[in-house]
């Protein structure tokens, strides 16, 4: 048994930055544990430019971002395994880990951080009917086919789905030679950033196709084909607009979703909105000591987000770490090793305790979901971050922030898109009477959709 | 060289004739047209070790149906194949279901399946609590489980190959004609395939939906067989749990309804549908069909949640005009054996049509004779994920491959996949990688993998990546290599 103060589960842009806060904060014994060969996550294979505007005030490539931070992380001597995959953590956060050197490996942390990042939804989740032919790839396994190994995956290609990796793998596949016949949207508006829609569609002239699915998969050893609709309102495909593409690549870029299943084996209770750890504004979860960032806790469409909110896990992780060191106790030592067959059901009892000690934030009208789910009752020096996004398309809208029936917060926004996540900040003096509160509701208050 | 027996067909029912062959002092072939076996029927279908009751008294499918069912138990531990005995239940939803069942149940008893019993509507929420309570009545079969089809048919074509037996994929027979034999003095087979001439004394039609074709090859058309298609959903593991035996319903003339069931990796399966269809390879889901067995299961268990669904897939039935297999010597030609029109209990009964088609071989005139150094177990199989934290940590130290995961969603090793290549008839494509070790049937679908399972395809083949196919020719992953654009 390895015994550490603080383990981050995956080395992406959220696990490096909230090693380095920890250890900023004074935590020494920290470690990473990443299942690719090199640190940098989902980054690595971002070859476009577009990152740390926000974070850096500078256009970074996606390798170039990750850099900055896996320097840090070497100059501090924070020790990091790669191509080691973790398998298992309990609720006592032990980690089991493999490795072809270590083999297997059981690591005992006074704190977890999870920050395992998303995957891609796939086909049968979105219920394609047609054959199964070559050619139909997730556009993230496309991208790393082609910035990482260095391979064509196809020359005619549709891309399902405006997400930001499609757009992205739109431009990249063209500027590769390829022909890109169109982006179909099921929506009537795109679920990406809306600079992608211009930089990487509109300039090289690619259709985007608004409220159109493909109906149907054509093809026996690669793809040939495929047919494409309009949908109606209610999403429906209108047969009489089916159209056949001939193609030979399909890329899915219909979205991401937080890979909790390790979180789940420690039963660390999710939100059922963002598909991700419900968290207290300290990112800590509701399981006592393990803390979430990044992608796993929402998908984010800009790294720099990413990065605010490690910073603060890693913070807020360092500070349970001391807390515990200073009250001698050792947390979770005195518990039995709970299996995973312990575990279950029992996020239930463990989001009561998130409940009882913090004012629960909701997504009210006009707004998908809110992180952190749960803000502090104490002080708040620094003021409360919301994160949000909203669940259509407004223009001239108000976005407000209720505390029980009492407007504390208004801004007014020219347009917010589903596409875009929002932040705003409640501060310090705005937070004084929280303790009465209840909940703390964010809504839209519009009059044109 | 002229091979004693030729097999056409290395679905589940060739598979297990080969393996049986393979007990005897013969030279085997086994031919493919596929570029792996188990690429027809025997990929995609219910998955289900029937217990017999249903199978009309009296006919071929009953009686091999109870016998395969017998035999699972041995033959999967012997090939090292998932198999549970997890029971099968038939709902009944009203008092004309209810008499259908009372049927089945006097049907299965003559058909000698070991423990059925009728059970009321409490006894079947009682064993099933997410069953529709509609439900008034069911019949409850201990015997009937759930097995891995392509695992089964892979492991007899494993086992037969240990033991002697050539397998030749992408090697379509495209003709069979007579000839005088050079080598016997007596009259052979000489079929045409993809890979040059092959000669045999006898030949064993297992060909599936193509099996009239390849017998129209021989003889004269006696029988005809006709694709129906059967669409199924499959949802994640998370699901798995909501129940645990096989949901029947009550089978009406348009056949056996959708079913609803574990499958031997938890997952949880439903469906088929049933359309007769033109093509023999038409193997596209719809989005008919889909709604179909949505809605059909949902009378079954009715919260089913089809928003866990991972994938979708198509089984085509082979379904004979005559109503049973059949399984006999042609009449005109010597030497030529039909095992044809085997739909389904065809899964079940695959063990005990190998005996069955073997013994006719035998009164058509092929000596057997037993060899003495008949392996009947397959060479195991390493899954890491099932193996206890020391045995991981044992087979890292000895294999540090065991210590890279290539799949995370089902937790695969690099270490599983070279075997599965470097195997007897080991894979050779993505899907063959994936059939073997399931890396790629997780809930990412290849999302994560395929470029590295693809990766480690092209090194074990020593092929270049471009050239690493999903399902053989024409499937190739990739178009074109770049220089590395970092
Ligand atoms: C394709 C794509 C394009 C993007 N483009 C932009 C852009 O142009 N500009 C921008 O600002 N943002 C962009 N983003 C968003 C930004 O890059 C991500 O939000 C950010 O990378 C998320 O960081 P993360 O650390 O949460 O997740 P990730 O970067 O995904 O890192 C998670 C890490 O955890 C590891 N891991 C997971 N499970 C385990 C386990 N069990 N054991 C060990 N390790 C594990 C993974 O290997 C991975 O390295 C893009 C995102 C994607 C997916
Ligand atoms: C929807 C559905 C559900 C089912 N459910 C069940 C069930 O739950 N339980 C059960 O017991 N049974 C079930 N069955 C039946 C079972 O799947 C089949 O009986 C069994 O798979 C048939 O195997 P096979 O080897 O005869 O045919 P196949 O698997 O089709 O094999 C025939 C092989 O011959 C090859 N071939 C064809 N022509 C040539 C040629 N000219 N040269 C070389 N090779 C050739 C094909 O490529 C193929 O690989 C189901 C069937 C279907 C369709």
């Amino acid at each position: 048994m390895l015994n550490v103060d603080l383990a981050v589960i995956g080395g992406g842009p959220a696990g490096l930055a909230a090693a380095l806060e920890a250890r900023k904060n004074g935590i020494e014994k920290v470690l990473i544990l990443e299942r690719d060969k090199e640190l940098g996550g989902i980054l690595q294979q971002c070859i476009h430019n577009g990152f740390g505007l926000h974070y850096f005030g500078e256009e970074l490539t996606g390798p170039e971002y990750a850099e900055r931070f896996v320097e840090q992380v070497e100059e501090q001597g924070i020790p990091y395994k790669c191509d080691t995959m973790v398998l298992h953590l309990s609720r006592d956060r032990t980690i089991t880990a493999i490795n072809r050197t270590d083999g297997l490996m059981k690591i005992k942390a006074k704190a977890v951080v999870l920050a395992m990042g998303c995957r891609e939804r796939t086909r049968g989740a979105l219920n394609i009917p047609g054959s199964r032919p070559a050619g139909i790839y997730t556009a993230g396994t496309a991208q790393r086919f082609v910035n990482m190994d260095g391979y064509l995956p196809g020359r005619k290609v549709v891309i399902l789905g405006s997400g930001d990796i499609g757009l992205i793998m739109a431009r990249r596949l063209t500027l590769e030679g390829a022909e890109v016949r169109m982006v179909c949207e099921l929506l009537p508006y795109s679920g990406g950033l809306n600079r992608n829609i211009v930089q990487c569609l509109e300039d090289y002239q690619i259709p985007l196709k608004l409220s159109h699915t493909v109906t149907n998969i054509f093809g026996k050893e690669r793809l040939e084909g495929v047919t494409v609709a309009q949908v109606d309102s209610s999403r429906q495909p209108i047969r009489e607009t089916e159209e056949y593409v001939p193609c030979d690549t399909l890329l899915l870029s219909v979205g991401l979703i937080p890979e909790n299943e390790l979180s789940r084996e420690a039963g660390v209770p999710l939100d059922r909105l963002t598909s991700g750890p419900i968290v207290k504004e300290t990112m800590e979860t509701c399981v006592e000591g393990i803390f979430a960032c990044g992608n796993v806790v929402h998908v984010h469409d800009l790294v720099d987000f990413v990065t605010r909110e490690s910073i603060t896990a890693g913070r807020c992780a360092a500070e349970y770490i001391r807390k515990q060191k200073d009250a001698g106790s050792v947390p979770g030592e005195d518990r039995k090793t709970g299996g995973s067959a312990q575990d279950q059901n029992k996020d239930v009892a463990a989001e009561a305790g998130c409940q009882s000690d913090g004012i629960q934030t909701v997504a009210s009208d006009g707004i998908k979901y809110v992180v952190p789910q749960y803000a502090g009752r104490g002080e708040h020096p620094e003021g409360l971050k919301l994160f949000f996004r909203v669940d259509g398309i407004y223009r001239n809208v108000r976005i407000a922030v209720q505390c029980d029936d009492h407007e504390i917060y208004s801004v007014r926004k020219r347009k917010v898109a589903p596409g875009e996540m929002e932040t705003l900040t409640l501060k310090p003096e705005l937070l004084g009477d929280l303790n009465t509160c209840s909940e703390l509701r964010v809504e839209l208050v519009s009059q044109d959709k | 060289m002229v091979y004693d027996a030729a097999v056409i067909g290395a679905g589940v029912t060739g598979a297990f004739i080969a393996r049986e062959l393979s007990r005897y002092q013969l030279n085997v072939c086994l031919l493919e047209k596929e570029e792996d076996v188990a690429m027809g029927t025997t990929k995609a279908n219910s998955a289900i070790v029937h217990a017999g009751y249903d199978a009309k008294h009296g006919t071929l499918k009953s009686l091999l149906n109870v016998r395969g069912n017998a035999l699972m138990e041995q033959v999967t531990r012997e090939l090292g194949v998932p198999f549970k005995r997890i029971g099968s239940l038939v709902l009944a939803f009203n008092e004309e279901d209810r008499s259908v069942l009372e049927q089945l149940y006097q049907n299965g008893i003559q058909n000698k399946v070991p423990g059925l019993r009728l059970l009321n509507a409490k006894e079947t929420v009682a064993m099933e609590p997410n069953v529709s309570h509609r439900v008034v009545g069911s019949l409850y079969a201990p015997t009937a489980g759930i097995t891995c089809p392509y695992e089964l048919a892979l492991g007899a074509v494993e086992n037969a190959v240990q033991n002697g037996v050539d397998l030749k994929r992408d090697c379509r027979v495209l003709d069979i004609r007579k000839e005088k034999s050079m080598e016997k003095g007596q009259e052979n087979f000489v079929l045409t395939t993809e890979q040059g001439e092959i000669r045999a004394s006898y030949v064993v039609n297992a060909a599936g939906v193509y099996g009239e074709i390849v017998s129209e090859m021989v003889q004269e058309r006696s029988f005809t067989i006709h694709p129906r298609k059967g669409e199924y959903l499959l949802l994640d593991k998370s699901q798995g749990n909501l129940v645990h035996s096989v949901i029947f319903q009550t089978p009406t003339k348009m056949g056996k309804g959708v079913l609803v069931t574990p499958t031997v990796d938890g997952n949880l399966l439903t469906g088929p549908t049933s359309l007769d269809v033109s093509e023999k390879d038409d193997v596209g889901t719809t989005a008919e069909g889909l709604e179909k067995v949505r809605k059909e299961a949902g009378k079954s268990v009715p919260e089913l949640p089809f928003r866990d669904v991972i994938t979708s897939f198509v089984g085509l039935r082979a379904t004979p005009d005559t109503g049973d297999f059949i399984i006999e010597a042609s009449g005109t030609v010597k030497g030529f054996l039909n095992v044809v029109g085997i739909e389904s209990p065809g899964l079940t009964a695959a063990p005990a049509i190998g005996e069955y088609a073997v013994d006719l071989l035998k009164k058509e005139g092929l000596p057997l004779v037993p060899r003495g150094d008949f392996q009947s177990v397959r060479k195991p199989i390493v899954r890491f994920r099932e193996q206890t934290d020391e045995e991981k940590q044992r087979l890292i130290r000895e294999n540090p491959l065991y210590g890279n995961v290539i799949c995370r969603c089902e937790t695969i090793t690099e270490g599983e996949i070279v075997d599965s290549i470097r195997r007897p008839a080991g894979a050779r494509s993505l899907d063959g990688v994936k059939r073997r070790t399931r890396a790629g049937m997780g809930r990412c679908q290849g999302g994560f993998c395929t470029p590295r399972v693809a990766a480690i395809l092209a090194r074990e083949l020593r092929i270049p990546e471009e050239k690493v196919t999903k399902k053989g020719k024409g499937s190739e992953l990739l178009v074109e290599k770049r220089g590395s654009s970092c």
